[in-house]
């Protein structure tokens, strides 16, 4: 009988995969609800204790069913995969608190249990992919959180949600498609899903044209993942039309999670393989990256539908993720990672209040919102200090991570002082788009016909607590640079 | 005769690209799936093609036959959950199509994207 120990890399995986059957047969949205929670803090509970492992101890390996490597399957968490597992598990409990009350208005009563099922699967595909130690699981898990999260995004109240999710189901689907080409045609050269294993085979492989392509592949199915600028279009109309707890927990950590299979791939498996790969890396996605800031934020200043402008400032945070790994620098791939964890604190918060101002009763528009804060003060103080988080004001989180990719360029000499320009361009443009919303709700006269009540004490008090770890991170940052700091460097030399 | 010789790939590159302008082309969502299904079914072939071992048998092992070829057993596993993920989406898509059409009541695009507008 092995330690129970031993085996929390299959059970964050298999906790929720579960639970999900089991909430099918839990009628009653109370009941349904309990499990769902329950299942989603196990998982958090054991991603934290995964983390603390490996911070001591260096990567954690697990042999499914005994089988070594590369035979047998492999789950593989180091500080890259431990950082990322507390990040979705966490988003999926603060959801799912939120959830409890927000989705009574969005998702009828007799569905409920159906929802909470599809969510459990969500999490646990997102979880998968995370400690999947070979690239076909990969895929399978991809598979299952991108299934499980149509049919949350479907659940949206509005119709246009489904035409977002049909959307979002093609687009995914290519995705998806494209990485499974590019994995074929790695295993038709190496003979291998394992990722360690893959890396060792491709310093053998003789002709390296369909790694390239290969490699060419997997970039482009995943950047569609992870909505990187110019194949984001999926995203506004998917984070708009799903329910509010919905969007907090996929805006959280789904596009995230594609991001790091990116890099996994990019550095972990291709970079010492193929010759240049580190500068068609940068070559490709620098240039993306600093549009995806500059001009995804710009439409956030003048989009009118709340949800809608923070998608667009999510896309321009991408660009903050992605420019930090284009830099390939310890540094740089440190601010993109701790970005990863600040901007889901951030954007988490955010999208917690638009569901606390639904709740309340308030039109989700900048010019709906005008005077909502004399109503509803406690929501609207909550979104100022998210907002701050966002844009990066020192003292919160989001300030640590832009503060490092500053570092990382001026790190480049003055060649890198000019990629501090959008990352400073794209900061201003979002203190404009907070402000904008700021000034409808608190300086603009209140909308005579809008009677809005503060919202429901449990969800203020689940909002402001993610709010004040916005803060706590802010000042005490130590837990996700280290995991950032080391994952970087494990990304940038595997082997030592 | 290289040429003739990997005809298969040939067959994959070019369902893949029919696939892909059906998605691309069509405002019929239905349409739309169909490629989507065309897309994904030329990835399978692209796997059933690289395990293909000329000469090469199921890997069955009896005793007492020796020295025989065997095909590559891995990719079909793999390809057999693809399919099954494939059929997943196609549901799920057909499922959505049909909850477009009861709002909507028309599947094409350009007709739904014309009733968002109002």
């Amino acid at each position: 009988m092995m330690p129970i120990i031993a085996q929390l890399p299959i059970l964050q995986v298999v906790v929720p995969l579960m639970a999900a059957p089991l909430v099918i047969l839990l009628r009653g949205r109370n009941l349904a609800w309990f499990a769902t929670m329950a299942a989603s803090l196990f998982a958090f509970a054991i991603s934290m204790n995964l983390a603390n492992r490996v911070r001591e101890a260096g990567p954690v390996s697990y042999e499914v069913g005994s089988w070594p490597a590369p035979y047998g399957i492999e789950l593989y968490v180091d500080a890259f995969s431990a950082l990322l597992l507390i990040v979705v598990s966490g988003a999926s409990s603060f959801a799912l608190l939120i959830a409890r009350n927000s989705l009574k208005h969005e998702v009828p009563e007799d569905r409920q249990h159906l929802f909470y099922t599809a969510w459990l699967l969500a999490l646990s595909g997102l979880t998968g992919i995370l400690v999947a130690g070979d690239a076909f699981n990969i895929f399978v898990f991809m598979e299952i959180s991108s299934l499980a999260t149509y049919i949350l995004i479907a659940g949206g109240k509005q119709r246009q949600a489904l035409t977002a999710v049909f959307k979002y189901l093609i687009l995914g689907t290519i995705g998806a498609t494209f990485y499974l080409i590019g994995v074929g045609l790695i295993y038709m050269m190496t003979g291998t899903l394992n990722l360690a294993d893959m890396a060792a085979r491709l310093h053998n492989v003789a002709d390296l044209k369909p790694i390239l392509v290969a490699g060419g592949f997997i970039t482009v199915g995943l950047a569609i993942k992870a909505a990187i600028f110019p194949l984001h279009t999926w995203l506004p109309n998917a984070y708009t039309y799903a329910p509010h707890a919905v969007t907090a927990f996929i805006a959280a950590c789904s596009t995230k999670v594609s991001l790091y299979v990116l890099l996994r791939f990019d550095f972990f498996v291709f970079q010492d393989n193929l010759p240049g790969h580190v500068a068609q890396f940068t070559a490709f996605l620098m240039p993306l990256a600093v549009i995806a800031i500059v001009l995804a934020s710009l439409i956030a200043l003048v989009e009118n539908d709340l949800k809608r402008l923070l998608a667009f400032s999510s896309v321009a945070q991408i660009g903050y993720i992605l420019l930090g790994a284009s830099l390939v620098s310890v540094t740089g791939l440190t601010a993109g990672i701790s970005h990863m964890f600040n901007h889901a604190l951030a954007k988490g918060a955010l999208f917690f209040a638009v569901a606390c101002l639904a709740a309340g009763g308030a039109r989700l528009s900048v010019t709906g919102l005008s005077g909502a804060a004399r109503q509803m003060p406690l929501t609207m103080a909550a979104f100022v200090a998210a907002g701050l988080s966002l844009i990066g004001i020192p003292g919160t989180a989001g300030f640590v991570s832009k503060w490092y990719l500053v570092r990382a360029c001026l790190e480049l000499g003055p060649w890198g002082a000019l990629l501090i320009a959008p990352v400073l361009v794209g900061s201003l443009i979002a203190v404009l788009y907070v402000w904008r919303v700021i000034e409808s709700a608190y300086f603009a006269s209140a909308n005579q016909s809008d009677k809005l009540t503060e919202a429901p004490r449990w969800m203020l008090a689940v909002l402001w607590s993610v709010v004040g770890l916005n803060v706590y991170f802010g000042l005490q940052p130590t837990l996700p640079l280290e995991l950032a700091a080391s994952a970087a460097d494990t990304l940038l030399f595997p082997y030592d | 005769m290289e040429f003739f010789g990997l005809y298969n790939y040939w067959v994959f590159a070019v369902l893949l690209m029919i696939g892909l302008y059906t998605v691309m082309s069509k405002a019929n969502l239905i349409k739309k799936l169909i490629g989507m299904s065309i897309f994904q079914s030329a990835v399978f072939l692209l796997y059933i093609t690289m395990d293909k071992v000329e000469g090469g048998t199921a890997p069955i092992l009896k005793p007492g036959v020796d020295g025989q070829i065997y095909s590559n057993p891995l990719p079909q596993v793999l390809i057999l959950t693809a399919i099954v993920v494939g059929v997943a989406t196609l549901a799920l898509g057909l499922a959505i199509v049909v909850r477009i059409s009861e709002s909507y009541g028309t599947i094409e695009e350009d007709e739904v994207r014309e009733i968002d507008r109002e």
